[in-house]
C-alpha cells in the first residue's frame, strides 16, 4: 500500500502541522511509514503552504510527492495551481466556503464544509486543519481518529489540546451527514 | 511518544539525537539554511545533558571553536551548509594538520557562491574532499535515509576518535529538512569509540604526535597531566613546529596513510542485487533514493539492474567500486552535481567507456522518472 | 622570586625574534606575572595565532596552541567554554587581533568570556616583512606603504571598550613594572581583559620610520605616553595615556551557561 497526499493552503491554516499530525499518526500508532516533506524558501513565503505526507506499509523510497492520490486545497491559489497533479482516480478535497470550484483535472471533487462547521461548533476557524483530519480518517481510512487523538494530546496542551480533540471528532461525525460517495482508491 | 524507541524527525534532528548518542558534549555553529535546526535542537538538548552550546559569530570561528573544545576532551561537532563550509575549510586543515577529533556536518544546497540556500544539491562532494589547501586525506560518510543518518553520525564520530581526523558529514537539503521515521538504537547497539587516552604517567615526558605500533596517537587533554604544544605547523614528536625535511616528509606520508592505507576498515556501503546487473546504479545521499526505486520499478519489469550505495565518499572506495561493476556493462552514477563522484567511478572501473551520468543540478531532487529517461537514452531506446 | 627558566621550554630555544625584538620583554613580563600569582602550569593554557607575537606560545612549558591568523580567540573560547576552570591568556599581534581577528575580538568582549588577551602593538607585519597593519598611524612608511600609508589606525582601547570587554588596560615594553602588575589584574579579573603592550620592531617598523635602534624606540615610548589621568586631552595631543582604563564585574560568559544548566540539567 502507497498513499501520496498534498496538503495545501495559505500561511497559518496549519495545513503542514496537520500533514505532520497525519504522518505521526501513521508513524507511531499505525505501523506505516511515513514521509513528509514541505516547500521552504521563497516558495513557502507570501502566504503560501504546501506540505507532503507519503504513507506506506512498504519502504518509501522516493520521498516527493509529484502527483498525488489525495489533494488537499484550502486556498484559491493551491487549487488553480495543484489540482492537475492529482492522479486519476484520485481526489481532491476542498471547502466550499474557501474555494471557487472548477473542472479542470481528472479527479472526484469532495466538498467538506471545514469554515462553517467549525465556525458553528466551535465559534472559531482555527482548529480547521484538525476537523480536516477527522474527516480523512473516516474517507481515506489508513490513520484512525484514535491515533490522531493520541498524537494532538502530545503535541497540545491544555484549551488548545481539548479544541483540537473537539474539531478532530467534528470532522469524524461530519462525514456521515456528507452524501453517500464511493470509496477512495488508491494502490 | 517516549516510551518507544520509534521517532518521526525531520534529518537535522536526527543529526542531533545521533551526535548525543554519541556522545557529543561541546556544539558551536552559526545558523544558516538548511541545517539550522540542528543547532537549534541542540542549543536545547544540550545543557539538559550536562554539555554545551555556543552560537559564534560566523562559521570560521565555530569550527575553531570545537577545536579547542575538542583539546579539552569533549566531542565536538558543528553542522553547517556550503556558504559556511567554505568558511571553515581553514580551520578543517587545521584540525587536519594537528590531528583534533571533530566532526562537520555540511547539509548540502545549491551553490557556487549562495546559490540556492532552500534547494537540494550535491555540489560539495569535492570540497569535502580538497576544500582546504595542501595535500591531506579525509573522512567523509554520507547517508540516504533517517536510519542510516543516525550510524553515519555516530560512526563519524567514532572514526574522528579512532583516528585522530576531522570527519565530515555530507548530507544534503533534502534529507536534512524531510521527516521520516527512525527507530532510536538501544543503548551500546551502535558501539561507540571514546577518546583514547594516554597511559603515559604525570610527570614523564609524553609526545603527543608519537604514533603507537597501531598508528593510533593517545591523546591527553588540555588542562590534564601533560602540557604540550599544538600547532598548524609542521611538527615534530612534541608538537613543536620543524621544517626539518625528514620529519616533515614524515608527518605529511602519516597524515595521509593513516587514513588511505585504511580504505577497507572506513568504507560503508549497500548494495542491491549486484550479481546479475547488467546495468549498475552508483548513487548515494537522497539521490540514491530515487535510484532505488527506479531499481525496484525497473526490475518488476525484467531489466537486470542493480545499485551500489555509497556511504563514505572519502577515502573513495576505489577497489570496491573496481570489484562491484567489473560485470556491469551500464554504470550509471546519480547525482546530483556536475560529475563530481563519476569522475572517481570512472578512475576505479575497468572500462571507463562504460561509465554515464544521470545528475540534476537545477536544485531539484532527481527523480525516479530522470533515471528512468536516463537509462532509456543510455541503453539507445530513445527517451 | 623564583627562576623564570622553569616556565621555558628551553629546548626550543633559541627563539625566532630580532635582536631588539620588544616580544621577549612581553614573554618576560607575563612569566613574572603568573609567577607573583602562583599560578598551576597545568591551569594555565595559551593560545595564539599567527605572527610574531603567537611564536610565544611554543616557548612556555604551559598547555600551548599555536592555531590560525586572527583565530586566536576563537580557538580559546572552545577551549575555555569546554573547561571553564583553566586560565586562558591569547597573545595576538596587532595585525592578528584587530585586522584578520577584528570580528572575533570584539564578539569574544561582547561575550565576556574569561580569557585574557594580550595586543603585542608594534604597529606592522613583522613575520611578512614589515607592511603596515591597523594600528600603523598614517603617513607612516611599510613595505606595502612606500609612500606612506593612506590608512587610518584604530585605537585598541575604543573598540574594546565599545564592545564591552570588562578589563581594558594599556602599557608598553619601556614601562615593566606597570606591564607585570596590569597582567597580574588581567589574569585574575573574570571576564574579557584587554592588555595592549607597545612594542618596538626595530628590524621593520624602526627601520623604515626612522625610528632608531630598540633603546631609542622604548625611548620614544617612556618620552609620548603618560599615566592615565595625569594630564587633559590638551596637554596629552599625541600622547597615548598608559594605565588601567576599564575594570569593572559583570557576569561572565561561562558563569551565566552554568546558570542554564543548573536550571535545566538532569540532576
Amino acid at each position: 500500500m502507497i498513499c501520496r497526499f498534498v496538503f495545501s493552503g495559505s500561511g497559518g491554516q496549519g495545513v503542514i502541522t496537520a500533514a505532520i499530525i497525519m504522518a505521526e499518526a501513521a508513524v507511531y500508532h499505525g505501523g506505516l511509514n511515513a514521509v513528509q516533506t514541505q516547500s521552504y524558501g521563497p516558495e513557502a513565503r507570501g502566504g503560501a503552504a504546501r506540505a507532503d505526507v507519503i504513507l506506506s506499509s512498504e519502504e518509501i523510497q522516493y520521498p516527493k510527492v509529484d502527483r498525488p492520490n489525495i489533494l488537499i486545497c484550502l486556498s484559491n491559489l493551491a487549487y488553480s495551481k495543484y489540482t492537475w497533479l492529482v492522479r486519476p482516480g484520485g481526489v481532491v478535497f476542498i471547502d466550499p466556503h474557501i474555494i471557487k470550484t472548477r473542472r479542470t483535472a481528472d479527479a472526484r471533487q469532495v466538498e467538506l464544509p471545514l469554515y462553517e462547521n467549525c465556525l458553528e461548533a466551535l465559534g472559531t476557524t482555527l482548529p480547521m486543519n484538525i476537523c480536516l483530519l477527522g474527516c480523512l480518517s473516516r474517507l481515506v481510512g489508513l490513520v484512525t481518529p484514535e491515533a490522531l487523538e493520541k498524537v494532538i494530546e502530545n503535541r497540545f496542551s491544555g484549551k488548545n489540546a481539548e479544541m483540537n480533540i473537539k474539531a478532530l471528532h467534528l470532522g469524524v461525525d461530519l462525514v456521515t451527514r456528507l452524501p453517500e460517495m464511493p470509496p477512495i482508491q488508491f494502490l | 511518544m517516549p516510551d518507544s524507541p520509534i521517532r518521526f524527525l525531520q534529518g537535522n534532528e536526527v543529526l542531533a539525537d545521533a551526535a548525543l548518542y554519541a556522545g557529543l558534549k561541546f556544539f558551536a555553529g552559526y545558523p544558516i539554511t538548511p541545517s539550522t535546526e540542528t543547532a537549534e535542537r541542540l542549543s536545547y538538548l544540550l545543557p539538559r545533558v550536562g554539555g554545551k552550546f555556543i552560537q559564534m559569530e560566523d562559521e570560521l570561528s565555530s569550527m575553531c571553536a570545537i577545536i579547542g573544545a575538542s583539546l579539552t576532551g569533549l566531542k565536538a561537532m558543528t553542522a553547517t551548509s556550503g556558504p559556511g563550509f567554505s568558511l571553515m575549510q581553514e580551520a578543517i586543515g587545521y584540525a587536519v594538520m594537528a590531528e583534533i577529533p571533530c566532526v562537520i556536518a555540511d547539509v548540502q544546497r545549491g551553490g557556487p557562491s549562495t546559490g540556492l540556500p532552500t534547494r537540494v544539491s550535491q555540489g560539495d562532494v569535492m570540497q569535502a574532499r580538497w576544500g582546504t589547501h595542501g595535500d591531506h586525506s579525509i573522512i567523509t560518510l554520507t547517508a540516504s535515509n533517517h536510519q542510516d543518518m543516525f550510524t553515519m553520525t555516530v560512526e563519524a564520530f567514532n572514526l574522528a576518535e579512532t583516528f585522530r581526523t576531522p570527519v565530515i558529514l555530507l548530507f544534503d537539503e533534502v534529507l536534512a529538512h524531510m521527516r521520516e521515521k527512525v527507530t532510536i538504537p538501544e543503548k551500546d547497539e551502535i558501539p561507540i569509540v571514546d577518546r583514547l587516552v594516554t597511559s603515559v604517567p604525570r610527570g614523564t615526558d609524553y609526545h603527543p604526535y608519537f604514533p603507537r605500533e597501531d598508528g593510533r596517537l593517545p591523546m591527553s587533554d588540555f588542562g590534564g597531566s601533560h602540557r604540550y604544544n599544538v600547532t598548524g605547523l609542521f611538527h615534530d614528536m612534541w608538537g613543536f613546529p620543524t621544517d626539518k625535511p625528514d620529519v616533515v616528509n614524515e608527518l605529511m606520508h602519516h597524515l595521509v596513510n593513516k587514513i588511505e592505507n585504511r580504505v577497507s576498515i572506513i568504507q560503508r556501503y549497500k548494495e542491491y542485487h549486484i550479481d546479475d546487473a547488467e546495468t549498475l546504479l552508483i548513487s548515494y545521499g537522497s539521490a540514491a533514493r530515487s535510484a532505488r526505486h527506479i531499481m525496484e520499478d525497473r526490475r518488476k519489469v525484467g531489466m537486470n539492474i542493480g545499485m551500489l550505495e555509497l556511504q563514505t565518499l572519502w577515502p573513495f572506495p576505489r577497489q570496491l567500486v573496481q570489484e562491484k561493476t567489473k560485470n556491469a556493462k551500464y554504470i550509471v552514477v546519480v547525482e546530483m552535481n556536475m560529475g563530481q563522484i563519476e569522475n572517481e567511478v570512472r578512475a576505479s572501473v575497468n572500462h571507463s567507456d562504460s561509465v554515464y551520468l544521470a545528475n540534476r543540478v537545477d536544485g531539484q531532487l532527481i527523480t525516479p522518472t530522470d533515471i528512468k529517461n536516463f537509462l532509456r537514452i543510455i541503453h539507445g531506446r530513445g527517451i | 622570586m623564583s627562576s623564570m627558566t622553569q616556565y621555558l621550554r628551553t629546548r626550543f630555544m633559541p627563539h625566532i625574534w630580532c635582536p631588539g625584538c620588544g616580544h621577549g620583554i612581553v614573554l618576560s613580563g607575563l612569566l613574572r606575572a603568573i609567577d607573583a600569582l602562583g599560578l598551576e602550569k597545568n591551569d594555565i593554557v595559551i593560545v595564539s595565532g599567527i605572527g610574531c607575537s603567537s611564536r610565544l606560545q611554543g616557548y612556555v612549558d604551559f598547555h600551548t596552541m599555536h592555531t590560525l591568523h586572527g583565530r586566536a580567540l576563537a580557538f580559546a573560547t572552545g577551549v575555555k567554554f569546554g573547561r571553564p576552570e583553566l586560565k586562558i591568556i591569547v597573545p595576538m599581534g596587532d595585525g592578528d587581533a584587530l585586522a584578520i581577528g577584528g570580528n572575533h575580538f570584539i564578539h569574544a568582549a561582547r561575550r565576556n568570556i574569561d580569557l585574557t588577551a594580550i595586543v603585542m602593538n608594534n604597529n606592522i607585519y613583522g613575520m611578512t616583512g614589515g607592511q603596515f597593519s591597523p594600528m600603523t598611524d598614517t603617513g607612516k612608511k611599510a613595505t606595502t606603504a612606500p609612500d606612506g600609508t593612506i590608512d587610518r589606525p584604530f585605537d585598541t582601547v575604543s573598540i574594546a571598550t565599545a564592545a564591552g570587554a570588562t578589563f581594558i588596560a594599556r602599557t608598553t615594553t619601556y614601562h615593566v613594572h606597570q606591564m607585570i602588575q596590569i597582567l597580574k589584574k588581567a589574569i585574575v579579573h573574570r571576564g574579557f581583559s584587554v592588555v595592549e603592550i607597545l612594542s618596538q620592531c626595530p628590524t621593520y617598523y624602526g627601520r623604515k620610520n626612522n625610528a632608531g635602534s630598540a633603546v631609542d624606540m622604548m625611548n620614544w615610548f617612556k618620552d609620548n605616553t603618560y599615566k592615565l589621568g595625569t594630564k587633559t586631552a590638551e596637554e596629552a595631543g599625541e600622547m597615548k595615556a598608559l594605565g588601567i582604563f576599564i575594570e569593572k564585574d559583570e557576569p561572565e560568559y561561562c558563569d551565566r551557561y552554568k546558570t542554564i544548566i543548573q536550571k535545566v540539567g538532569s540532576p
